[in-house]
């Protein structure tokens, strides 16, 4: 009876432990979530959340300071909306070639070369961006200075590559061989047979690869820092612009007062855009075990 | 084998936890400071020769900017505090006091390629204003000038438009968050002008003269190059500084420190 009792305590004390350690994780996002919405509330109260969403000016550190946060988020919403229109393609069809086509050898060395690319520090992808990309877009486009919503694009672009093809050869891995065999059985040809049988079937997780990417493009900072200028600009191609992430990150070391306070709020409505996206993407995750 | 395994991770943590421990319990006294970026380079080697001096003494920078510093001071977070900007009046009034270390003349750096050797200051409010576009209006090729700044809050940024009175009017094209950045990108771009501290501008750019007289430690120190600015340490008025850090403030402003604060390319104040 007692062995029984003492082995039951133990029991309950490692259950203790394994509890408080998973209340860690959730502690931190809790106390992250109150820390920005207590944090970042009183700027928006102040400067008025009409203003301080479709405001077009920002000039924190002026005489009359203004704090209008359109262009951020615009150039956000560009900067993520045309990473995701040069990299989905590459990305995707880039998956379908390794899942389905590409010799066992070359598959192997393509997808360590893909890991690779995800390991690279984001630091890195701006600095080549800095040195090669922003000289070579000046050059290329004939414009003054090559620092651009155009360069933050491509930079993001390559960067949502591993991601989007990770996930989507996953998805398109996992279709069961019936389903091609029935459909090259019937005729069909093995390009008519990805397109028409296994993508489709993949499509939910697809999605994911998608919403995956759009989840790093919108949350990068460090890169698109290095070769988007940071001009408060509202969004124009080959003009300087800054997004959500650097203008909290360029302005946050010397800020004080309500600019520091309207710096929180940016990253609010930054944490916001990425909670929609984790809703999208559980949408995506669930339509997926359903579907399979 | 497990037993064993359990056994080095066991002694691994102690370690750790003796290490941390032994850091706490460290004799000697330490100093820390914390603000601008710009005064890394002049802090930085204060700070090394400091240490050489005296043995089992800490020096911590903290490369946070003017405004993180100074707040940091009042706060109570560091010893001294690093501005690269003299200190406002509401900053006074809330009890800080100013002391003058050095002064750093900023250079206005353009391309190596680029002709103009020479702006006058008002040539230069009215670049960066967008009165001037092209280079061609101020001797140059007919190119259109690039502006490139520092980040809103800069030291540099704050003392390059209170010299040139242009505050709130600069056209920046890109605003960088360092003085590297800046640096590098002029260094890309041929059609680029820049800020930086004298102290960090190298070979990769050119720096003009600014109404005839070439940025130099002498023209600064004298006051002929006019777009300079001072290098302050912040402390609080009504708090006593520790032992060592009084030490070593007593260090950087005596007479003894001024070969080194020349030697990062500023001009000492004494």
């Amino acid at each position: 009876m007692a062995i029984k009792s003492k082995k039951k305590l133990v029991e309950n004390i490692i259950h203790g432990v394994f509890l408080v350690l998973g209340l860690v994780t959730v502690g931190c996002v809790l106390l992250i979530t109150v820390y920005l919405i207590v944090s970042g509330i009183p700027a928006i109260r102040e400067i008025g959340l009409i203003d301080f969403l479709f405001g077009k000016e920002w000039a924190s550190t002026a005489a009359e300071p203004k704090y209008g946060i359109l262009p951020f988020i615009l150039t956000s919403i560009y900067g993520t909306a045309g990473a995701i229109v040069i990299g989905v393609p590459i990305g995707f069809f880039t998956a379908v070639y390794l899942a389905k086509q590409a010799p066992t050898k070359f598959k192997a060395v393509m997808e360590s070369a893909i890991s690779l690319l995800a390991g690279i520090p984001s630091v890195v992808y701006g600095f080549v961006g800095m040195m090669v990309l922003v000289p070579g877009i000046r050059k290329v486009f004939n414009v003054p200075d090559g620092a651009s919503l155009l360069a933050a694009i491509i930079v993001l672009a390559v960067m949502i590559l591993p991601s989007i093809i990770k996930v989507s050869m996953t998805a398109l891995e996992a279709v069961p061989k019936e389903y091609e065999d029935a459909s090259l059985a019937l005729g069909a040809t093995p390009v008519e047979t990805y397109f028409r049988v296994s993508v489709p079937a993949a499509k939910s997780g697809i999605a994911t690869a998608v919403v995956l990417g759009v989840g790093r493009a919108i949350g990068e900072a460090m890169a698109v820092m290095m070769v988007s200028g940071n001009a408060a600009n509202m969004p124009s191609l080959f003009q300087s612009v800054r997004f959500l992430t650097t203008a909290v990150s360029s302005e946050m070391a010397y800020s004080s007062g309500l600019q520091q306070q309207a710096l929180f709020s940016i990253a609010l409505v930054l944490f916001l855009f990425i909670m929609l996206i984790n809703a999208t993407l559980n949408f995506f995750l669930k339509g997926q075990k359903e579907g399979t | 084998m497990k037993n064993m395994k359990k056994l080095i991770y066991f002694v691994l943590i102690a370690t750790l936890l003796l290490g941390a421990l032994a850091g706490c319990a460290e004799k000697g006294g330490s100093v820390s400071t914390d603000g601008s970026t710009s005064m890394e380079k002049v802090i930085g080697a204060l700070g090394e020769a400091f240490e050489k001096n005296n043995k089992n003494v800490t020096f911590t920078y903290n490369p946070t900017g003017s405004g993180s510093g100074i707040k940091a001071v009042l706060e109570g977070r560091c010893d001294i505090g690093l501005s690269s900007r003299s200190l406002k009046e509401a900053e006074k009034a809330d009890g800080l006091i100013e002391t003058v270390l050095a002064y750093d003349g900023i250079a206005i750096i353009v391309n190596p390629a680029n002709s103009v050797a020479d702006l006058t200051l008002e040539q230069i409010a009215e670049i960066y204003t967008g009165k001037i576009t092209n280079w061609n209006e101020v001797g140059g090729k007919d190119e259109a000038i690039v502006l490139i700044g520092r980040e809103a809050g800069s030291g540099t940024r704050d003392g390059f438009e209170s010299i040139t009175d242009t505050k709130d009017a600069c056209q920046y094209r890109q605003e960088l968050t360092s003085t590297g950045d800046v640096i590098t990108t002029v260094a890309s771009n041929p059609n680029a002008i820049g800020y930086a501290s004298l102290a960090s501008v190298k070979d990769s750019v050119k720096a003009i003269s600014v109404g005839g007289v070439a940025p130099s430690e002498a023209t600064v120190k004298d006051g002929s190059y006019a777009v300079q600015r001072p290098f302050v340490l912040v402390t609080k008025k009504d708090t006593k500084l520790s032992a060592t850090a009084q030490k070593f403030f007593d260090y950087i402003t005596s007479a003894a420190a001024n070969q080194i604060i020349t030697s990062s390319g500023v001009v000492p104040a004494k």
